[in-house]
């Protein structure tokens, strides 16, 4: 399960990926919301990592 | 300065800094709990161990995220764009790498009692020269950058209209007061005013300033036409040479970012370790706050706001923008939100200072009531200094040390984090790496005129990354390497003995 945890770095850290002005959303470039995105996102990971451990009674 | 006073920006100002200065003072009576331990160095540096998800997510949050960010961070990305975006996937990548490594360092530093990262590292290693090592570095890192919230607060006292040093001083003072009354306890109640004062503003801004502007559409579409008539390394998006540098220096933030003193108290002061695992999960809150921040150095270009520091684009917007009320709101949040990382880098900083100097070297025999007292004068002592470091010096002197300060903190990361996974190191190999890592490091950074990203050669290509990285890996490599080295020595000493009995 924490093999999650290693998405938002290959998110991320391929920038080449993410370095365009399109699509863009509510007026932001890409580069932006696509950024912006990955908080939540990163979020949502960790809470599913922690939710796992905490099942699995660890301190 | 050319701008006259702003008197209802100025009220607001000091309407909420008197406010701030009560809570501090009043802190040292807030969250104390039944199980006071009265002097202790544990009450004064770590408002007694006991802070819940809440406390916890509003200081580390506030402490984080700092005043310098709140003016540096728009102001790069008003200078150069996108690039100046690097520190979003920096405070995002960091809360995968706490919700990793922190609540282990949290167990250790509490079940053996430790205050510092270097507490923990003489723990693990019994070394004191490797926790002189760690706990130097740490010092050394924080002092800059206490600097630069100084710089933070003197951009928001000008744009009030104030000239001279006086108020700076004045302002510090009484931080220096507060927490030496009150210690961990003052910067995590002031964060709480702090961080809603900061959320409300932001939130105001991205809301109505894009609605004066036109939309987020005419926002991004008149920075990237000043973008394209400026040229150079600057625009909407990176230039190819700026994608390494880019990703390496997130990268290599985001690891040195709880290495430094003023996190890892934040850290050390949680209840436990579940408060710092829900607090990975909710802090990226931040984030996103930081990420909106960012985006008022674009703003300042459909405003057609001009300025002669970068530094003073956020200032300038708002005083373009807003009614002089909600400026003062603004500034003064600025502002707060410089007091509390400084009281907590003060704190850490005084925290190293008492626990890995004076106790091993001058004082053995002093009781945890005498830590608190030695802890609480040199707080003082840290914070007088980097207020005379701010009036003498030039910003850029500060500015140049901030930098090397990452670098440097970076390096402290094997020598604190590898032996909550590992058993495979010793003392002497990462003390090597250390050592290495500082020395490399630092070399790089003065040849390349105190650039923070570093071109290497490889193959005919060249290849630019963070220079902070860079040191790091040669760190591991020279700790890993001597280790196999030492490693493989003692395995064989045995043999060698055995092998001699038999043949005598």
């Amino acid at each position: 399960m924490r093999i999650l945890l290693a998405l938002p770095f290959l998110g991320l850290l391929g920038v080449p990926f993410y370095n365009m002005e399109s699509p863009s959303l509510f007026g932001f470039p890409f580069f932006y919301w696509y950024q912006l995105a990955w908080v939540p996102l990163t979020s949502l990971l960790i809470w599913i990592v922690y939710r796992n451990g905490v099942r699995k009674g660890e301190q | 300065m050319d701008s006259p006073i702003n008197w209802t920006a100025l009220g607001v100002f000091a309407f909420f800094f008197v406010l701030v200065t009560v809570l501090g003072f009043a802190a040292s009576r807030w969250q104390r709990g039944g199980s006071t331990k009265g002097a202790h160095l544990d009450e004064w540096g770590l408002g007694g161990r006991n802070f819940g998800t809440w406390i916890t997510w509003f200081l580390v949050g506030g402490d984080f995220y700092t005043a310098y960010t709140v003016i540096a961070v728009p102001a790069l990305v008003y200078a150069v764009g996108a690039y100046g975006f690097f520190a979003l996937p920096y405070t995002i990548l960091v809360y995968p790498i706490v919700f990793m490594i922190m609540p282990k360092l949290w167990g250790v530093a509490q079940r053996a009692g430790h205050v510092t990262a270097a507490d923990v590292v003489y723990g693990r290693y019994g070394s004191r020269t490797l926790e002189l090592a760690v706990a130097l570095t740490g010092v050394v890192a924080t002092m800059p950058y206490i600097a630069l919230q100084l710089i933070g607060m003197e951009v928001v006292i000008k744009a009030l209209g104030l000239t001279g040093e006086l108020p700076l001083a004045a302002a510090f003072v009484i931080l220096a007061l507060y927490t030496y009354s009150a210690g961990l306890r003052a910067p995590a109640l002031i964060a709480f005013v702090k961080d809603i004062m900061i959320y409300i503003v932001v939130l105001v801004a991205v809301v109505l300033v894009p609605m004066k502007l036109g939309g987020y559409g005419v926002v991004f579409a008149s920075a990237g036409e000043a973008f394209a008539a400026k040229g150079g390394m600057t625009g909407l998006t990176l230039k190819s040479q700026q994608i390494l540098p880019f990703a390496t220096l997130a990268l290599g933030s985001a690891l040195a970012a709880f290495m430094y003193p003023h996190t890892l108290t934040g850290i050390f002061a949680a209840k436990n370790a579940d408060t710092i695992r829900k607090n990975a999960v909710f802090l990226p809150a931040y984030t996103v706050l930081l990420g909106l921040i960012a985006l008022l150095g674009f703003m300042a270009y459909a405003a057609k706001i001009t300025v002669k520091s970068n530094n003073d684009v956020v200032p300038a917007l708002f005083n373009a923008l807003f009614p002089s009320w909600f400026s003062g709101f603004a500034f003064a949040a600025i502002a707060i939100g410089a007091l509390v990382p400084a009281a907590v880098m003060s704190i850490g900083a005084a925290n190293l200072f008492t626990r890995n100097f004076w106790k091993p070297y001058v004082n053995s025999g002093v009781t945890p009531a005498g830590e608190a007292k030695v802890a609480k004068i040199v707080s003082l002592v840290v914070k007088f200094g980097a207020l005379v470091f701010i009036l003498l010096l030039p910003t850029k002197f500060a500015l140049d040390l901030q930098l090397l300060g990452g670098l440097w903190i970076l390096q402290t990361f094997p020598a604190v984090v590898f032996g909550l996974f590992s058993n495979r190191f010793r003392a002497p190999a990462l003390l090597a790496g250390w050592a290495a890592g500082m020395a490399g490091g630092t070399w790089l950074v003065f040849a390349d005129g105190l650039k923070p990203v570093h071109s290497l050669m490889i193959g005919g290509s060249s290849y630019t990354v963070y220079t902070g990285l860079l040191a790091l890996a040669l760190n591991v490599i020279v700790a890993g390497g001597l280790q196999l080295l030492l490693g493989q020595r003692q395995a064989q000493a045995p043999a060698a003995a055995l092998g001699g009995r038999t043949a005598g």
